[in-house]
């Protein structure tokens, strides 16, 4: 690399200007089937992974939507009790390990963090095609132990239910997720050594967006939360195979060895899925409110913050089996200090906007969602640390309504929030405001209408996963069904008007929101095929809106 | 990050080493990039060996005694040879790592296979150790029957006190004539721990065959390897993956090390 002087404070932003239709840009220099489905470009595979995980989305969507209708009256009269297990496993299988996970860190974090940071590609180009080929080669595994008559353990593969007992096709399951668990430990490795070393000239660590933050520490907990529980789901096999007893109290073993080593992984998981949304929240609420982010810093390592707690609260999971007492005292000490972090974060935000110049684009519409959702599902997560009242509320809809909070709220809300807000990078193309704020005003109706009832339900005392209920829970259960069709109707409103905006919608320029960072500011919309025709030298803090903030081409 | 000038380097005008991948801009950051990734993807490694110790170590403490037994039913003599055969093969690729910083690619080649010979070694060793188990009934799945264990404490008995009166040779019973699992004489203790030798010989074989998979998979990629480093490809400039698969080798020898006082040892260091 040649020396260059980073002292200098020449301004030479990229022309913010529309392309023209014959520049050479990712999408259009390679036509053949093979230039998409062979390709090392870490864009063209963001889009691969974009285009799969919508369809598992629509998938798990689809069973929700079972499972819901199912819950519209008292009895059982849509699906059979079987039928309905089915359906909620595979449901929460389907969203957590073949679209939560992979959302933003392999569609986003693929396509923007080298961006970002200024690299041509990824640290390992042919190690990002490997992941997305173990996640498509886990899809098809775990869509066949579906098809040949699904699982009935719920998500969690509790034992000795699911390694003795259960019918049902649990080892092709999980040797689906142990090979979608590899895509995920290659991706975060991946996303690690490029954060490490393919930064560009100037760009230091404090100099990061927070985006890249966020995926760092999501990109530390799939490279070392993974493994265990590919080991868990190994040992499960093993057992289930050749009927051994290593979870199984009749032989010997011991159930709870078993949870201890999926929460060991699924709690860490959990922030897998919010950790990207906090930093795609960051990024747009500095950008839309055109204004330094507040707690720069404190951002950055609240992010790694919530990565390292998220190790060390699994037991909060299991305060019901009988655990030690002070053994759980601590653990749900330290579930509370989880929320130091997070509120950091949300006060953050609402800091950065106070006095910005705030424009009320799609993105940011989901992002306004984003936060009062996370913030909903963030405080009933103390009532759930809260030794005493998890007793009540273990197991009840009051769970099932905090996790979807978090996940769908929290996760997806800051999924479509990036979606919307780096569409014009990824396709050159701007969507229809219109309808994208009328969905994100949608999604966020009907999710509330969805959820919020079951907070009360599982306050009563209404269990999750019984395809049944007593009479008396059924009005609260007919709002939560209406809201999910609202909700149905928000998420697939994009689908259309984004298709649409892909083949016919307006040219955007290269900077259409007056974004900072070196993705917004040093490529073309959609980017060339190596992202940057000189290396960028980076001198600054991100979020300088140096004299932008009157001069905003929005839309 | 607005303020932002450009370097003169165009990705075009610069002349690249052969080796060089489009997408790094030096052939330092694409050896630290290689190095960094591969002591990542360990520590991935550390955590997934880490469910079976964590497990090892659960069920150690809860069933320590029998742990201690079911230990000395491992050949020790075997397991040594192996772990001096292991170590062995470490400093080989060693100097295989070695001659490839220094240019020797003929040498680099012949220690990579000495390595693999001594890999295939340690599996040899392993392969008459797993078919011993065998054949005295250790093996855990489906078969396993309590009484097999109950029977091998008794002829273990039985065998020392005529080794005391300098006996005839002794050999293990027929397993079909041993009593029936729930024979008064065996005992709901001798179920219970028969259950618990069990989840010890469970946790050797699990530990075992992966560590002996990692072999397997390193095989392949040291071959592979070596096959390249036959044909020049490494040169003081360019070694990291001779670097890396000694990396990988390294970490399957620690493990090795870690697995042969856990399990072999166990029992002889409690004085049984």
């Amino acid at each position: 690399m040649a020396t260059v002087g980073l002292e200098s404070k020449t301004f030479e932003k990229f022309p913010d200007i529309v392309g023209r239709d014959d520049d050479v840009n990712y999408l259009n220099h390679e036509h053949s089937v093979a230039s998409w489905l062979i390709t090392l470009d870490h864009k063209r595979i963001g889009l691969l992974y974009l285009v799969t995980i919508t369809l598992m989305f629509l998938l798990g969507g689809a069973l929700a939507g079972a499972i819901r209708l199912e819950l519209l009256t008292p009895k059982g009269d849509f699906l059979a009790a079987d039928t309905y297990n089915k359906a909620f496993t595979a449901h929460g299988i389907i969203m957590l390990f073949f679209f939560l996970i992979p959302s933003i860190p392999a569609v986003l974090g693929n396509f923007v963090l080298p961006l970002m940071i200024g690299a041509k590609d990824v640290a390992f180009p042919r190690l990002n095609l490997l992941s997305y080929y173990l996640y498509f080669a886990g899809s098809v595994i775990a869509l066949t132990a579906l098809l040949l008559g699904g699982v009935d353990t719920g998500w969690t593969f509790y034992t000795p239910f699911s390694s003795t007992y259960s019918n049902s096709y649990v080892v092709v399951m999980a040797s689906g997720l142990f090979v979608v668990g590899f895509s995920s430990i290659l991706t975060g490795l991946n996303f690690i050594i490029t954060v490490h070393r393919m930064r560009c000239p100037g760009l230091t660590w404090f100099r990061l967006p927070l985006f890249i933050w966020a995926i760092y520490a999501t990109s530390v907990v799939q490279l070392l939360g993974t493994p265990v529980i590919a080991v868990t789901l190994g040992l499960l096999g093993v057992e289930r195979v050749l009927g051994v007893g290593i979870f199984d109290p009749r032989l010997g073993g011991d159930p709870i060895l078993f949870q201890h080593l999926f929460w060991f992984y699924s709690h860490p998981a959990v922030y897998i899925m919010i950790l990207p949304s906090l930093g795609v929240t960051s990024e747009v609420i500095a950008t839309f409110s055109r204004k330094n982010v507040f707690g720069y810093h404190i951002i950055a390592f609240s992010s790694i913050a919530i990565a390292v707690f998220g190790f060390i609260v699994w037991a909060h999971h299991m305060f019901t089996t009988g655990m030690s007492p002070y053994a759980a005292m601590v653990f749900s000490l330290l579930t509370f200090s989880v929320a130091i972090p997070s509120g950091i974060k949300v006060f953050s935000w609402l800091a950065t906007m106070y006095g910005g110049s705030i424009s009320f684009d799609t993105p940011m519409i989901y992002a306004f969602g984003f936060l009062g959702l996370f913030t909903i599902g963030g405080l009933t997560g103390l009532f759930l640390s809260t030794l005493g009242t998890d007793i009540h509320l273990h197991d009840t809809y009051f769970i099932v309504a905090h996790f979807h909070y978090i996940m769908v709220g929290g996760a997806i809300m800051g999924y479509m929030a990036g979606i919307h807000f780096w569409w014009p990078k990824m396709t050159g193309r701007l969507y229809s405001e219109f309808w994208g704020k009328l969905s994100a005003g949608i999604t966020f109706i009907g999710f509330n209408f969805t959820f919020f009832p079951q907070f009360i339900l599982g306050y009563l005392g209404m269990p999750r996963r019984y395809y049944e209920y007593p009479d008396e829970f059924q009005v609260l259960n007919v709002f939560s069904t209406a809201g999910a069709s609202i909700l149905a109707i928000g998420y697939l409103m994009p689908l259309f008007y984004m298709i649409h905006s892909f083949f016919f919608g307006e040219k955007a320029s290269s900077n259409p929101y007056g974004g900072s960072t070196l993705d917004w500011t040093n490529t073309t919309s959609p980017p060339s095929p190596h992202n940057f025709e000189k290396t960028p030298v980076v001198t600054e803090e991100p979020y300088h809106f140096h004299g932008k903030e009157a001069a905003v081409v929005s839309h | 990050m607005s303020a932002i000038k450009e370097t003169e380097q165009d990705h075009g005008q610069h002349h690249h080493h052969k080796d060089l991948a489009h997408h790094f801009d030096t052939l330092e950051q694409q050896h630290d990039a290689n190095t960094l990734g591969m002591w990542a993807f360990l520590l991935t490694e550390v955590l997934f060996f880490g469910g079976l110790f964590a497990a090892y170590t659960i069920y150690r403490y809860k069933y320590s005694a029998v742990f201690e037994e079911a230990s000395n039913h491992l050949d020790i003599k075997l397991g040594a040879i192996n772990t001096v055969i292991l170590i062995l093969s470490s400093l080989t690729m060693a100097l295989a790592v070695r001659c490839s910083q220094t240019g020797s690619s003929l040498w680099t080649g012949r220690w990579l296979l000495i390595t693999i010979g001594f890999g295939l070694m340690f599996l040899g060793v392993k392969y008459f150790e797993w078919k011993h188990d065998y054949h005295i009934h250790l093996m855990p799945g489906k078969d396993w029957s309590g009484k097999d264990w109950w029977h091998w404490q008794y002829a273990k008995q039985a065998k020392e006190m005529e080794a005391h009166s300098k006996g005839a040779e002794h050999s293990y019973p027929d397993r079909n004539t041993v009593p029936p699992d729930n024979d008064p004489k065996f005992g709901v203790k001798g179920i219970q721990e028969s259950q618990q030798a069990r989840l010890f010989f469970l946790l050797y074989f699990c530990m075992t065959s992966l560590h002996a998979l990692h072999m397997l998979v390193g095989f392949v990629l040291i071959g592979i390897i070596a096959y390249f480093a036959y044909q020049g490809a490494y040169s003081p400039e360019y070694y990291s993956p001779v670097e890396n698969i000694g990396l990988y080798w390294h970490f399957v020898d620690i493990v090795w090390i870690f697995l042969f006082p856990l399990l072999y040892l166990l029992g002889a260091h409690m004085g049984h």
